[in-house]
């Protein structure tokens, strides 16, 4: 009984930090029409970012949810200036970008490796969450449902942002119809660089927050990538909700079949991708086929 | 014509005698590699450059006949078994990549076979019983042809150089027949071509396979020549290399992923003697390419050549429009 609520615990976590990662990638895909090849890296540099400042960095040390912030900011900078400077040179030519975003990730993951080296990290739990709470008989790990607490609100955020706000609805207007957004007015090519730097922050973000659970290690990139990109084409390009449902059906599936068919996890983890290529293209909340 | 001819027999010359001029088994070894990944990048430049559609899941299917290969023969079968196993698998497995990512074109093309791609690394990686994991599969032996045993670096050249060569022949053959132009057709105008009565997605659909093929008989090959097989070689970085060899040659083009296939692997093996990794380099060339040359460096150079030459003969300027990248 244990087992299978603990497995359910972790699922969900796992889902709502894919959320955070997936949410980002999907408005981007769903505004600039790319899938930003970047964003595995993203998560990977916020890790190690935010993991630094945690550790002290110059004799600094600094408390964790502060660190994730500057991780989060600094990241998003970081994904401001490659839009402004690389993929704002190819307007228009999306196949190009998608190769640049591809450049880059490589170029983010040996320079990863280059100053932080080839040994995982340990990120320690924030002070004060590493216990469990008790219910009975059941013991929770703080952290996770904090995670889970943490995902729910940024989604409630997100989309307070993009339902309720001026920017959301330019936002929106942009991932309808770019040129339409264009004619009214709306300056599509300054939301892009809002949209790519939201997007590499809330990866960063997840990547922080995710640290305590999954470590930071070289080629967590190229691990949370392909999962991020399973889950926007389950939910659908450009979908809020969808990137929420895709992400929580990934959690589970990842870990229950982690749990009971270890050699064909990854396989069964692409199974409900193919299953809505097949019957839905455009995911299952999604608009437009990509 | 006859200075196109004149250059080809020229290169057929060097790359023949090869061997006789350029001793040392480690340069004949990066020569038998250059070839078999310029036919990878081949198999790979039929899909990108002729058809359009960028695959970035082409370490996999490389992949899935080297270990359909290194599994047959594993499990005691003779060469020519494993071989032809390794075909029938590679070019089938294509068949179910092609189904499955023909669902779209462009960039839903792109995302689709980098998820295939991934499942299939996934599966090299974890599905140990079958794949033997993270330690890959050894392949202890290299066949014999005709009683001559490939397991010298000359045999093993000479036999790379003539699959090669067949393979270069194939797609120009391809490029040039009704069934090649109407392949350009609908990557150009798609809807066009669907109006005039081509099935445009069985055209995509054989493309797939012919491409599907080259690769697995460069997967093959590579199994041969490393005798060793890997969940490495499925990752997305090798994946990317092939489109690197490709892009940075020039798609579209016969010489182009050739010439790229030349570079990619001769900055590796350069590079890996100074530095420890080559991502950064292959990050930033991939990058700068994309940026500066977007046609690559075949057609570039073709490009400012014929713009020199025009200057100089003070010829009408006919601007030498380059083929849109796909």
């Amino acid at each position: 009984m244990n087992f299978w609520l603990v497995l359910t615990v972790n699922s969900v976590t796992f889902g709502g930090l894919l959320f955070l990662l997936s949410a980002g990638f999907s408005l981007i895909f769903g505004l600039m029409r790319i899938p930003n090849l970047t964003h595995g890296s993203l998560f990977m540099l916020g890790a190690y970012i935010g993991a630094t400042f945690v550790v002290g960095l110059l004799g600094f040390q600094l408390n964790f949810w502060l660190a994730a912030i500057l991780a989060a900011l600094a990241v998003a900078a970081l994904g401001a200036l490659a839009e402004r400077l690389l993929l704002r040179r190819l307007p228009g030519d999306q196949l190009a970008q998608v190769l640049v975003t591809l450049g880059l990730s490589f170029m983010a993951a040996d320079f990863c490796l280059m100053m932080w080296g080839g040994d995982p990290l340990n990120v320690t739990t924030p002070a004060g969450l590493g216990g469990f709470v008790r219910f009975g008989t059941l013991s929770f790990p703080i952290y996770r449902l904090t995670i889970i607490v943490i995902a729910m609100a940024v989604a409630i955020g997100l989309w307070l942002l993009l339902d309720r706000t001026r920017l959301g609805a330019m936002i929106r207007a942009g991932v309808d119809d770019p040129d339409m957004a264009r004619v009214v007015g709306i300056r599509v090519s300054q939301l892009f660089t809002i949209v790519f730097a939201l997007g590499a922050g809330l990866a960063a973000f997840a990547g922080i927050i995710g640290g305590p659970i999954l470590s930071v290690y070289p080629g967590l990139d190229q691990d949370m990538l392909p999962l991020a990109l399973v889950v926007v084409i389950l939910g659908g390009t450009g979908s809020l909700l969808g990137s929420f449902v895709g992400s929580i059906i990934i959690g589970f599936i990842y870990n229950f079949g982690q749990a009971l068919l270890p050699e064909l996890a990854y396989f069964v983890l692409f199974m409900p991708m193919l299953l809505v290529l097949l019957l839905r293209p455009q995911g299952l909340f999604g608009r437009h086929v990509p | 014509m006859t200075a196109r001819l004149l250059t080809l027999a020229i290169a057929f010359v060097a790359l023949a005698t090869l061997p006789f001029w350029m001793s040392g088994v480690y340069y004949i070894n990066v020569a038998s590699q250059i070839l078999l990944f310029a036919i990878f990048a081949l198999g790979l430049n039929v899909l990108v450059g002729y058809a359009g559609l960028v695959s970035l899941g082409h370490a996999g299917l490389f992949g899935i006949a080297a270990y359909a290969t290194g599994y047959m023969l594993q499990l005691g079968y003779g060469h020519s078994a494993a071989i032809l196993v390794a075909l029938v698998i590679g070019v089938a497995s294509m068949a179910v990549f092609a189904v499955l990512s023909l669902r779209s074109t462009g960039i839903g093309f792109i995302m689709i076979t980098l998820a295939l791609g991934e499942i299939l690394w996934g599966l090299a990686y974890r599905w140990i019983s079958l794949t033997g994991g993270d330690n890959g599969i050894n392949v202890p032996t290299r066949p014999a042809v005709f009683g001559y045993t490939l397991s010298m670096p000359n045999a093993f050249y000479y036999t790379t150089l003539i699959i090669f060569a067949v393979s270069v022949a194939l797609v120009a053959v391809f490029v040039r027949s009704p069934f090649g132009a109407a392949l350009r057709g609908t990557r150009d105008q798609p809807r066009r071509m669907n109006a005039l009565g081509y099935h445009v997605w069985m055209i995509r659909f054989y493309a797939c396979l012919f491409s599907g093929l080259l690769t697995s008989v460069a997967g093959i090959l590579f199994v041969y020549y490393t005798q060793f097989i890997s969940p490495q070689t499925l990752s997305l970085t090798s994946s990317a290399e092939v489109l690197l060899m490709v892009i940075s040659g020039g798609p579209g083009t016969l010489l182009g992923p050739i010439v790229g296939a030349g570079l990619v692997v001769v900055v590796k093996n350069v590079v890996s003697g100074f530095i420890e990794r080559w991502n950064f380099l292959l990050g930033t060339i991939f990058v700068a390419i994309v940026i500066l040359m977007p046609e690559g460096l075949v057609p570039g150079t073709v490009r400012l050549w014929r713009l020199a030459w025009r200057k100089r003969t003070r010829a009408a300027p006919v601007a030498a429009k380059t083929e849109g990248s796909p």
